[in-house]
């Protein structure tokens, strides 16, 4: 496979769960896709559903409560295309994907490994499930990962337990662990932000360098726009389980559409600019309780209009690839924006 | 982990000579002793006038040693044991108390194990059940079960066993064997024998530790089930058998591990009221009836034994946890 071969179509994807007070749309029809070898960033404030879009390629949404209600997740793997969506989430055909073709490492690197287990024998474990290979042969496997993710003295490290190693060397764990079986897709769910600054920037690096060498794709999962524009090539913007922009790092950055990309950019301080920081006033409506018919962004935002609280904003593309699902880029409605 | 071990059964030590002399001042501290209760027999009994039946008391009294110092009548018991293993003499049963004792413990060892062999797996399988089927009618049952378990004193299902088996199944119950079996020598038919009548006390002491285990187990596996490693054990590609027998109970079990080992000392001495109940030969009755009668050394060395099965049950469970859990072995 070919670096820009398409490897992911998400399309409609929609998740909900069942709760005390009703049904919540965690993720409500979000499209997006993913080339071989890039860096898909998805950015939103907690509770946007970002967690639950990459639980949902996984097929590993929280059971028994939640499920994936509509959409299909295509990946076109090296066996040709499945949809995700239609394996059961405990099936044979999806264990062999997760772990193997899509692996995924989370936000908290302290209670991500099993304390009872060495990290030698939780590598081995995903090594050994997916490669024909012997205990001593996938021992070797691991130890050569440890040292691909720039841990020192790999082969003792092995047989160190998780509560020996810091929060930096369990998230360098976590990835030689999900990189073990050579993944075609590595989801990083908040993969730095319970580090320190200085062992993010490490992380973020070794990622990289990693991307560089095995030539996988990564969905970056996070709230903090600056991991965006280091890591990214093209963003998904996420608000209220809605994909609202989707549109490349630069264009998203620069000429960000949606006004709650807008905003989330001015809500971020720059270096030698003296401003005070605007924040978004309100807060994301609770979605137990939203009928839909209308915006979700509407009661927050500063452009609204009369349409926006009574109509569901539709997606718009410019035929560039850069999405919005916004009133305002509606030649219709405002005849302005929309060029 | 060796250097953890030596170390914990160094502690034990001097732990256990602690509790043998508390033991030993508690079964003094009752006004009088054993030979009070044998002069009052005396003069009531054989018709000994006051002075005589006195005099014959204090004889007795040297003669058991328990005119000397309190502390020196210590120090002859504690050494008798270490050096001999002789715990003393019975009054009440006319015999050394190492002859008494064994065999009760012997066969309450055995009732006691089973119990907790028995409460401990259909305890934590339950559990497993309950927390992995959350709020299902399986999930429900059980945990109904469990609080009828938890909240019926064990001599009272101890009573309705009995009559419903005695009165309606029409089968002999009440100590270990029938009677044409107490003293015929050990067969393949006598052994049937006491399995017929072994379920019995398991099933009445087993129960409410069956119920404890299920209620923790169930607890601390749907706590373990929402952790993170559960989930990354998940997006390896794990089965959910593998998922949750070898990643989740492994951290779940601890607790019920901790209880067992203070569960060991509680099937010794709480099933006492059970046991008189059922009748059986075991250390909880003689123990009571030991202190009844200020039967010292008997009563002494029942402590004794608590206190040792204490002991050495918190230590094996804590060797068990230093084995499940890495992080226990540091300290």
């Amino acid at each position: 496979m070919a670096k820009g071969d398409r490897l992911l179509d998400v399309v409609d994807l929609s998740t909900h769960f069942r709760t005390e007070e009703g049904i919540l749309r965690a993720v409500d029809r979000v499209s997006f896709h993913l080339d071989q070898g890039e860096t898909l960033g998805i950015v939103g404030e907690s509770g946007c559903g970002k967690s639950i879009t990459a639980k949902s390629v996984m097929n590993l949404v929280p059971q028994p409560r939640g499920s994936i209600v509509g959409g299909k997740v295509l990946y076109h793997g090296n066996n040709g295309t499945v949809d995700i969506t239609s394996y059961h989430h405990q099936s044979r055909e999806m264990r062999k994907i997760r772990g193997n073709e899509i692996s995924m490492i989370f936000q908290e690197p302290m209670t991500s490994l099993n304390p009872v287990f060495t990290i030698g024998d939780q590598l081995m474990e995903a090594i050994m499930l997916h490669q024909r290979l012997g205990r001593a042969q996938a021992r070797q496997r691991a130890a050569e990962m440890l040292a691909r993710v720039k841990i020192s003295n790999p082969e003792q490290r092995l047989d160190r337990y998780p509560h020996e190693f810091s929060g930096g060397m369990r998230q360098r764990a976590m990835i030689a662990m999900a990189l073990s079986c050579n993944p075609q897709i590595l989801i990083a769910d908040e993969p730095t932000t319970a580090l320190d600054v200085t062992v993010e920037a490490q992380i973020l690096n070794l990622m990289q360098d990693l991307q560089d060498e095995m030539g996988m794709a990564i969905i970056m999962i996070t709230h903090d726009l600056g991991v965006i524009a280091g890591m990214a090539d093209r963003v998904l913007v996420m608000y209220a389980g809605w994909g609202v922009e989707r549109a490349t790092t630069e264009q998203v950055f620069y000429t960000p559409k949606h006004p709650y990309a807008t905003a989330l950019l001015q809500s971020i301080p720059k270096i030698g600019v003296r401003k005070r920081l605007t924040s978004i006033p309100g807060s994301v409506p609770d979605l137990n309780n939203v009928e839909g018919g209308w915006c979700y962004f509407a009661p927050r935002c500063a452009e609204a209009m009369d349409i926006c609280r009574q109509k569901e904003p539709p997606t718009f593309d410019d035929d560039e690839g850069h999405t919005v699902k916004c009133w305002l880029w509606d030649k219709q409605q405002t005849g302005i924006k929309a060029g | 982990m060796l250097s953890y071990l030596i170390r914990r059964i160094l502690y034990a030590i001097p732990m256990l000579l602690l509790v043998s002399f508390f033991s030993f001042i508690v079964i003094n501290l009752p006004p009088g002793d054993y030979l009070t209760t044998v002069q009052q027999q005396l003069q009531s009994q054989a018709g000994m006038s006051r002075d005589q039946a006195v005099a014959m008391a204090e004889r007795m009294r040297a003669r058991y040693g328990l005119d000397q110092p309190f502390v020196l009548q210590y120090a002859n018991w504690i050494g008798g044991i270490v050096t001999r293993g002789d715990f003393g003499y019975s009054f009440q049963h006319n015999r050394p108390v190492s002859e008494v004792i064994w065999v009760r413990l012997g066969w309450t060892l055995l009732i006691a194990g089973l119990c907790h062999a028995v409460s401990v797996i259909i305890g934590v399988l339950i559990g497993i059940f309950s927390a992995t089927h959350k709020y299902s009618i399986g999930d429900n049952i059980a945990t109904v079960f469990a609080f009828l378990g938890l909240s019926i004193p064990n001599f009272f299902f101890a009573l309705v066993l009995m009559y419903l088996l005695a009165f309606h199944a029409g089968v002999h119950v009440g100590g270990l064997f029938s009677p044409e079996y107490v003293l015929a020598p050990w067969g393949w038919d006598k052994f049937v024998d006491l399995l017929k009548h072994l379920w019995v006390p398991v099933v009445v002491v087993g129960l409410a530790g069956t119920a404890q285990n299920m209620r923790i187990m169930r607890g601390n596996l749907m706590d373990v089930l929402n952790r993170q490693y559960v989930e990354t054990a998940r997006a390896k590609g794990l089965s959910e058998r593998k998922v949750i027998y070898k990643h989740a109970v492994r951290n779940a079990i601890q607790p019920v591990i901790m209880y067992m080992g203070m569960a060991l000392p509680f099937l010794i001495q709480g099933e006492i009221i059970a046991s008189i109940i059922l009748n059986l030969p075991t250390t909880g009755p003689s123990f009571y009836y030991a202190l009844v009668n200020q039967d010292m050394y008997l009563a002494g060395s029942f402590l004794m034994m608590i206190a040792v099965v204490l002991v050495a049950g918190n230590l094996l469970a804590d060797f068990a946890l230093a084995w499940l859990d890495p992080r226990v072995r540091y300290d």
